[in-house]
């Protein structure tokens, strides 16, 4: 017997679900606890740090050099539509896959990869350009909980691209027939909650003032 | 039998039309969001900021939440699957929305105590 064969052969659970998914839930609910102890770390020290750069007001620097507020809502508002459009187009790859069209499963899980590809670039270059205003991890406590919150948010996408890349391959293969696409809805459900973390994130971090 | 067949209790998934929806809803709430920010800030037009400015973490809020919702209702399939998974799903928020009001309002006594 072969091992794809193998693969195929039902399991009979108590639950009548299959364990794997409800294995993914599981996990998703303790990346919830892991994201809302973040979340709460940023609220408490929200509007405590002593010196600037700050994210919403203006400061000047111990030189007399005036800085303009730190974060930069038009290019984050991109990153969090084309986030939120890819979660769109993973459902659409994953219908793609459960009828066993190839190409559309490649297109939309390949739209997918672009969007979560252009948010990391985007977290990059936020990242970069703070760093060069002279925001550090441990400038100011604005900077170490944020810093840590999206950087956690970001290796978490990150770890979902290379997930979807993967599934991607194996459609590329032909080696995810509609009898598997369990395995691209189970890295769906990841995908999605990394885009309802973002969510949550995007106005507690951004626009909240 | 597919693998598929094993997970039971479930209704079929929505079809494109919804997806499509729902991704409208999505970005327009999205939209909003950052529509209702700019007006806080900038104080303009002056009576919508009026209303909108004193509100803006409470409308921020129930955006935030609609959009967390719709996700997980019908991107996530919640709507759709067993309930067993909506449970998995929706205790740890909860335990999780516990821990950030206590500490909240540890860190805002403790703040009274200790200005």
């Amino acid at each position: 017997m072969s091992h794809d064969s193998a693969h195929a052969i039902p399991i009979e659970t108590t639950t009548g679900l299959d364990s794997r998914k409800l294995a993914i839930w599981a996990f998703i609910g303790s990346e919830c606890l892991f994201f809302a102890s973040l979340i709460s770390t940023y609220l408490v020290y929200k509007g405590k740090s002593l010196v600037g750069p700050f994210p919403h007001e203006a400061w000047t620097s111990p030189t007399g050099q005036e800085f303009e507020p730190i974060l930069q809502i038009p290019l984050v508002t991109t990153g969090t539509a084309l986030l939120l459009f890819s979660s769109f187009f993973v459902v659409m790859a994953l219908a793609g896959a459960q009828r066993g069209d190839r190409r559309a499963l490649l297109g939309w899980l390949g739209a997918t990869i672009f969007c979560g590809v252009f948010f990391v670039g985007m977290q990059v270059y936020e990242f970069y350009h703070f760093v060069h205003e002279g925001l550090g991890y441990t400038t100011n406590l604005f900077g170490s909980t944020f810093y840590t919150l999206t950087g956690f948010h970001g290796t978490h996408v990150t770890i979902g691209l290379i997930w979807l890349l993967t599934i991607w391959i194996l459609g590329l293969r032909g080696k995810l027939p509609p009898d598997k696409s369990l395995n691209l809805e189970i890295a769906a459900l990841y995908w999605h909650f990394v885009d309802v973390v973002w969510i949550v994130i995007f106005p507690v971090v951004y626009l909240m003032r | 039998m597919n693998e598929q067949a094993a997970t039971a209790h479930e209704k079929p998934h929505p079809g494109t039309a919804v997806y499509i929806k729902i991704a409208l809803t999505l970005f327009l709430l999205t939209a909003l969001e950052v529509g209702a920010y700019e007006v806080a800030r900038s104080g303009a037009p002056a009576g919508l900021a009026a209303v909108v400015g004193p509100l803006i973490v409470e409308i921020l809020l129930l955006l935030s939440a609609v959009k967390f919702a719709l996700v997980a209702m019908f991107y996530m399939h919640l709507k759709q699957d067993s309930k067993i998974f909506s449970s998995v799903f929706v205790f740890p928020i909860i335990i999780a929305a516990i821990i950030l009001f206590a500490l909240l309002a540890l860190f805002w006594y403790l703040g009274i105590q200790h200005p």
